[in-house]
C-alpha cells in the first residue's frame, strides 16, 4: 500500500496547441482540441472556446456529456473569420490588423469548431433576435403551466425567457395538444406538451445508459418523445433523464408535487448506496430530505446516478430510527432510557477494566474514515479483535459496484478489516462461544445475521451496540447508542477506486441521535487518555497523519470531488 | 425561336419505347458505359498519369454540369470534395426521393427509362471508386420501384452490374430503396438517415458533410436522377460539347415540369436558358398560353419552395453589352431566361425546374394555405424554427382561408417566417416553409390585408347582431 495521497492521475498527455479566438472582442487563448463528450480530444468547439471565455451561450440540446444533437438552435452565434485574399494570404486592416470576414450566417455554437483567429458574437442584435424567435417558437405550444411545474425554478425555459422572452405572446391559433401525465416506466412520468423536443433523454438511454428505448414518434410539430411501444422505460438510470431535462417534461414519481425547488437546501454530499461514491446534492427542507441529485465529479461519477442509489434515502426518515440512548442492566430483559453522559462514562469504566484481548470490535464499512479511525483507537487500546461485514450485490458496466459499503477501504486504511472483509468473524463467534471475548461492541451492523446469533449474543458480559435504525443486534444490547446517518453528519468515504471524498450535513439527526466520531471521540479520551480533536477537520487531518493509507491529506484539500490514494 | 432539345427525354416517348433493356440497347445503350470503361490512363506533360476516372471527373468539371435537384451546385465540384484518402468504401446514392410539389421530371425517366439511369449511375459510380450505390426511390412512387428493381436485374444479367463488369475487373452493385413517404427524404442528410433505416433526421454540417462523413460515416456521393442522367452524356459526347448546351455557367438542358393554369401542362426538356419563362408558358410548343380570357397572376418558378414571381415584375438583369461591359438590363419577369443564375437574380430559383402557373381565377390566401399545409405537415420537426414555425404558419393560413383573418395577419405572418431561414434550421427546409410565405405576403400583401380587413368587417356584424357568438377559430 503506497503511502503517497495524488489527484486524480492524468495520463501523460501531450501539449495540445493553443489558438487564439476573439469572443465577443476579447482575445483569449483555447486549446485546439478538447474532449468531446466521451473523452476524445476533437475540435474546440465555439461553445467550449465560449465557456473558457467566461460567456454564456444559452442552450437545451447540447450537454457536454453527450453527443451532440444541433436541434434546438438556440446557442446560434454569428461569427467571422480571417478574411483571405486572393493569394490565399490574410487582408488586413489599414491598422495592421487581420481583417475579418463575417459570416452570412449564423452557426450553432454547440456544434461548431473554432479556427485560428475566429471572432465569435455571442451578443449582437442578431444573435438576441435569433434567439427571442427561437425561444418564442418553443413557448406557443408549451402548456405555460409554471404554476404546477415541478421544473419551476430550475427550468431553462424560464431562465431564457428573462433574456430573450416576450412579455406578451402574440400566438392566437390553437396550441398542439400532446399526451399528459405519460406513465413513461415506474420511475418516470412524461408531460408531452411541456417537452421541447431536444432529445437529450433519447441520447442518454441510448448513448450512457445503453438502453435504446426512448424516441420519437409522430412528425414535425406533433412529434412526441415516447418509450418502444408495448415497453416502459425501465433501466437503473433513467432518473438522469429528468436531471437533464431542461424544461418539466421528465419528471421523477418520487418528486413531483413534493416541493417547490426553491425552497430545498442542497448539501454537497455522497450516496451511500454502494463503493463507488457517487457525489449528489441532498435536496432537503426543514430537516426532511426530498431528493439526491447528482452532483458532477468526472473522477467518479461524471453528471449521473443510478436510480437505485438516489431512491435509497427514505430510510433516514425511518419510524425505526433509534432517537434514545438505551441501557438494559445486566440479567435484565427491558432496555431503559439514559443519557450520553451516563451511557458514555459506564461504558468507558467498563472498557478500561477489560482484560486485553477479551473485546471484539465488529464496526461497520457504513462508517467514516473518523468514525473507523478512532474505533481502531479503541482496537489498539484494548487489544480487541476486529472486523467488517461484506455487503455484496449486483455491480454493472456503468457506476453501480457489487461492493455494497461506501466506506470499506476505509476500513481497511484504518486497519478494522483485512483485504478479505468478514474474514475475522467466525473467529469472533468462535471467540465469544469459547468465553475468551467477553465484550463486543458493533458498529452498525446486526450480527445475528452473520453468524453471532442471540445464543452467543447471550453469552456476553457487555454487548454496545451504535446504529441508526432499530435490529435484532441493537434489541439485546447493553448499551444501546443512536447514530446518525451520513447526510446527519460530516465525514469521509473512501471508495472502491480509492478516492477520499468528504460530504456535509444536510439534515440534523432526530431525538438524541448523535454523529459516531462525536461520542467515540469522548470513549477514546476516556479509555485511551488520547485528546484528539474535537472538529472533524482535526480529526480527518490527525488521522491523514496517523494513517500511513492517507498520508499527505487534508480535509480542506480534499475539495468537493475528492482526492484519490492509491489501494 | 425556342425549341424542345431532347437529350435525356431523347427516346422516352418514341412510339414503341419500352423500359426494358433489349430496347434500351436498341438505342445505343451502354455504349456510354462501354466507352467510359475502356478509357486508358493519360500521360500528363509532367509526366504524372492521370486515371480514367480522374479523366471522367475532370470532363463532368468541364462540362458545368449543375445539380437539377434543387441547389444547383456544381456536379464536378461536389464530386472534388469526396474524401477519397479515407480508407473508408465510397458509395453513391441516386436521389430519386422527387416530392417538391410540383415536380415530375425524374419520375418520366425512371418510367420510361430506367435504364439510361442506371447507366449514368454506372459511369459516376466507376468514376468515384464506387462498389455500392442505391437508389433511393420516394415511397410514394411503388411503380417506379418496381421498374428499377427489374431494370436492376437486366443489368446484372448482362455484367452491366456486378463483379468483373464486362470483364474490366470493376465491380459494383447496386439497390433500390424505397422511402416510406417523407418530403424530407429528399434533403441528402435526411435520406441517408433513412437508408441507415432512422428517422430521416437531417445531420448538422459541421461535421455530416456526406462527402466525408455520409452513409454509415463513409464518404458518400448524393446526386439527383436527372443530374446522373447527364453524366452518361457527358461521356458520350464530352464534357465540352456538353458545356456547348445551353447558356455559359448553365449548360446542359434540363426537364421543365409546368403545371397550373397553362393549356398544355407538362414536362419539357430545353437548353438551359434557351428558352424565358414567358416561352415556356405561353409558345405554343410548351405551355401554350392560359386559358381563353384568363390573366396571368403569379408564378412559382421552380417548385413550390422557391419565391413566387409576380404578373409585371420587372428585374434588373446582369448582361454584357456589346463591349464586354457588365450592364444592368431591366427585365420582365416573362422574360427572364429559365436558367439557374438568372431567376437567382430575380431573388427565386429555377429550383427542381417545376413552374406553377396561376391566373387571375387563383385565391392567393389559399393557394398560400395549402402550400403552407403541405410544409407543416413535411416538417421533420428536428429543429425548433422549422418544427413550430411551419405548423404556426399554416394555423394562421387556414384560420385566414377559412374566414377568420385579421388584419394585421399579413405582418403577422411574415414575422413569424423571417425567424426560420437564414441559417437558423439544420436543413434548408427551413428557407423551403418560409420563403413562400414571405414571398406571397410581400408581394401580394394589399390581398392579404383586404382579407382580413374584409373578415373583421364581417365577423363585427356578426357579434353586433344577436343570437350567436363567434370566436376566432382555434383561439383559446
Amino acid at each position: 500500500m503506497s503511502t503517497t495521497a495524488t489527484t486524480e492521475p492524468k495520463p501523460a498527455a501531450p501539449a495540445i496547441e493553443k489558438i487564439k479566438v476573439k469572443v465577443d472582442g476579447r482575445e483569449i487563448e483555447v486549446p485546439k482540441l478538447m474532449p468531446d463528450w466521451t473523452g476524445k480530444l476533437t475540435p474546440t468547439t465555439m461553445i467550449q472556446a465560449c465557456e473558457l471565455a467566461k460567456t454564456d451561450v444559452p442552450h437545451y440540446c447540447y450537454h457536454p456529456k453527450l453527443p451532440i444533437a444541433g436541434n434546438c438552435r438556440m446557442c446560434l452565434v454569428e461569427f467571422g473569420t480571417p478574411a483571405l485574399g486572393p493569394d490565399r494570404k490574410p487582408v488586413l486592416n489599414p491598422d495592421g490588423s487581420a481583417k475579418i470576414a463575417k459570416s452570412p450566417r449564423p452557426a450553432i455554437a454547440c456544434a461548431t469548431p473554432i479556427s485560428p483567429g475566429m471572432e465569435i458574437y455571442n451578443n449582437t442584435p442578431a444573435v438576441k433576435q435569433m434567439r427571442e424567435g427561437v425561444l418564442e417558437f418553443l413557448l406557443i405550444n408549451h402548456p405555460l403551466d409554471c404554476p404546477i411545474c415541478d421544473q419551476a425554478g430550475e427550468c431553462k425555459l424560464q431562465e431564457y425567457s428573462v433574456d430573450y422572452g416576450q412579455s406578451a405572446s402574440r400566438f392566437v391559433e390553437a396550441k398542439v395538444h400532446k399526451p399528459k401525465a405519460v406513465d413513461l416506466g415506474p420511475r418516470i412520468m412524461l408531460d408531452d406538451e411541456r417537452c421541447i423536443l431536444c432529445t437529450r433523454c433519447v441520447r442518454f438511454t441510448r448513448d450512457i445508459a445503453g438502453d435504446d428505448k426512448l424516441g420519437i414518434v409522430n412528425r414535425g410539430s406533433y412529434n412526441t418523445i415516447a418509450a418502444y411501444p408495448g415497453t416502459q422505460f425501465d433501466n437503473n438510470y433513467t432518473l438522469n433523464t429528468v436531471d437533464i431535462c431542461p424544461v418539466g417534461a421528465l419528471t421523477s414519481k418520487d418528486f413531483r408535487f413534493q416541493m417547490r425547488v426553491w425552497f430545498l437546501k442542497e448539501t454537497k454530499s455522497l450516496c451511500n448506496s454502494c463503493g463507488t461514491g457517487c457525489n449528489v446534492l441532498v435536496s432537503s427542507r426543514e430537516e426532511k430530505m426530498y431528493r439526491y441529485t447528482p452532483r458532477e465529479n468526472d473522477a467518479v461519477n461524471g453528471p449521473w446516478m443510478c436510480d437505485a442509489g438516489r431512491l435509497n434515502y427514505k430510510w433516514v426518515h425511518s419510524e425505526n430510527r433509534l432517537k434514545d440512548v438505551l441501557k438494559r442492566a445486566v440479567g435484565q430483559g427491558t432496555q431503559v432510557k439514559t443519557t450520553w453522559l451516563t451511557a458514555i462514562s459506564e461504558i468507558s469504566d467498563l472498557l478500561k477494566r477489560t482484560p486485553v484481548g477479551s473485546v471484539a470490535i465488529i464496526a461497520s464499512a457504513k462508517q467514516t474514515n473518523e468514525e473507523l479511525y478512532l474505533l481502531a483507537k479503541l482496537k489498539t487500546k484494548l487489544g480487541a479483535v476486529s472486523d467488517s461485514v461484506e455487503h455484496t450485490g449486483a455491480a454493472d458496466r456503468l457506476l453501480v459496484s457489487a461492493d455494497k459499503n461506501p466506506n470499506t477501504n476505509g476500513a481497511r486504511l484504518n486497519g478494522i478489516c483485512f483485504t478479505e472483509i468478514g474474514s475475522n468473524l467466525p473467529q469472533i463467534a468462535q471467540g465469544i462461544a469459547s468465553g475468551k471475548i467477553k465484550t463486543l461492541v458493533v458498529f452498525g451492523e446486526d450480527v445475528t445475521t452473520q453468524g453471532i446469533g442471540p445464543d452467543l449474543l447471550a453469552k456476553l458480559d457487555t454487548l454496545i451496540v451504535s446504529d441508526i435504525l432499530s435490529t435484532p443486534t441493537t434489541q439485546l444490547a447493553h448499551y444501546v447508542l443512536p447514530g446518525a446517518a451520513h447526510v446527519e453528519k460530516r465525514g469521509s468515504f473512501t471508495n472502491t477506486k480509492g478516492r477520499v471524498q468528504k460530504f456535509m450535513k444536510a439534515i440534523e439527526a432526530p431525538g438524541d441521535a448523535r454523529p459516531e466520531w462525536e461520542f467515540l471521540h469522548d470513549l477514546v479520551l476516556n479509555v485511551t487518555g488520547l485528546n484528539g480533536y474535537v472538529t472533524i477537520e482535526g480529526l480527518f487531518n490527525q488521522m491523514a497523519a496517523e494513517v500511513p493509507g492517507f498520508a499527505g491529506l487534508t480535509w480542506a484539500g480534499l475539495g468537493d470531488t475528492g482526492v484519490t490514494v492509491t489501494i | 425561336m425556342p425549341q424542345e432539345y431532347k437529350l435525356i427525354l431523347k427516346h422516352a416517348d418514341e412510339p414503341g419505347y419500352t423500359p426494358d433493356i433489349d430496347c434500351y440497347l436498341r438505342h445505343g445503350g451502354y455504349e456510354g458505359l462501354k466507352k467510359a470503361l475502356a478509357i486508358q490512363p493519360k500521360d500528363l506533360p509532367d509526366g504524372k498519369k492521370m486515371s480514367p476516372q480522374e479523366q471522367i471527373r475532370e470532363d463532368v468539371k468541364v462540362s458545368g454540369l449543375r445539380g437539377r435537384g434543387g441547389a444547383g451546385f456544381s456536379c464536378g465540384l461536389k464530386w472534388s470534395f469526396v474524401d477519397r484518402r479515407s480508407g473508408k468504401p465510397i458509395y453513391l446514392i441516386c436521389n430519386a426521393d422527387e416530392s417538391e410539389p410540383g415536380t415530375f421530371k425524374d419520375r418520366q425517366i425512371m418510367h420510361k427509362d430506367p435504364h439510361q439511369l442506371i447507366e449514368g449511375m454506372i459511369i459516376s459510380c466507376f468514376a468515384n471508386d464506387v462498389h455500392l450505390a442505391y437508389i433511393y426511390i420516394r415511397g410514394e412512387m411503388p411503380e417506379g420501384a418496381k421498374i428499377l428493381i427489374k431494370a436492376l436485374a437486366e443489368a446484372r444479367a448482362k455484367n452491366f452490374l456486378g463483379k468483373n463488369i464486362l470483364g474490366t475487373g470493376y465491380d459494383l452493385e447496386m439497390y433500390v430503396h424505397r422511402g416510406a413517404g417523407a418530403y424530407i427524404c429528399g434533403e441528402e442528410t435526411g435520406l441517408i438517415e433513412s437508408l441507415e433505416g432512422k428517422r430521416p433526421y437531417p445531420r448538422i454540417k459541421p461535421p455530416y458533410f456526406p462527402a466525408v462523413l455520409g452513409l454509415w460515416m463513409c464518404p458518400t456521393i448524393v446526386n439527383n436522377v436527372e443530374t446522373l442522367c447527364n453524366v452518361k452524356h457527358i461521356v458520350e459526347m464530352g464534357g465540352a460539347n456538353f458545356a456547348k448546351l445551353g447558356t455559359p455557367n448553365n449548360t446542359g438542358t434540363r426537364i421543365v415540369s409546368l403545371s397550373g393554369q397553362v393549356k398544355r401542362p407538362g414536362y419539357y426538356e430545353i437548353e438551359v436558358g434557351k428558352a424565358t419563362l414567358g416561352e415556356l408558358i405561353n409558345d405554343p410548343k410548351f405551355g401554350g398560353g392560359l386559358r381563353d380570357g384568363r390573366k396571368l397572376k403569379a408564378i412559382i418558378p421552380g417548385g413550390s419552395s422557391s419565391k413566387v414571381l409576380k404578373a409585371g415584375e420587372k428585374f434588373k438583369l446582369k448582361k454584357k453589352d456589346a463591349e464586354g461591359r457588365e450592364v444592368l438590363v431591366e427585365t420582365d419577369m416573362l422574360d427572364l431566361p429559365y436558367d439557374f443564375d438568372s431567376l437567382a437574380q430575380a431573388g427565386t430559383m429555377s429550383g427542381s425546374s417545376a413552374i406553377i402557373v396561376m391566373d387571375d381565377s387563383v385565391d392567393i390566401v389559399e393557394t398560400l394555405a395549402n402550400l403552407s399545409e403541405f410544409y407543416a405537415h413535411e416538417s421533420c420537426g428536428q429543429c425548433t424554427p422549422c418544427r413550430e414555425g411551419a405548423l404556426w404558419m399554416n394555423k394562421a393560413l387556414q384560420r385566414m382561408a377559412h374566414g377568420q383573418g385579421r388584419a394585421g395577419d399579413a405582418d403577422y405572418l411574415v414575422k413569424i417566417a423571417d425567424n426560420i431561414p437564414g441559417g437558423r434550421t439544420i436543413c434548408a427546409f427551413g428557407e423551403a416553409c418560409s420563403w413562400p410565405v414571405q414571398s406571397f405576403v410581400g408581394k401580394f400583401k394589399d390581398e392579404f390585408v383586404a382579407k382580413g380587413v374584409a373578415d373583421e368587417a364581417r365577423r363585427a356584424k356578426e357579434v353586433a347582431a344577436p343570437g350567436e357568438i363567434k370566436q376566432l377559430a382555434g383561439a383559446h
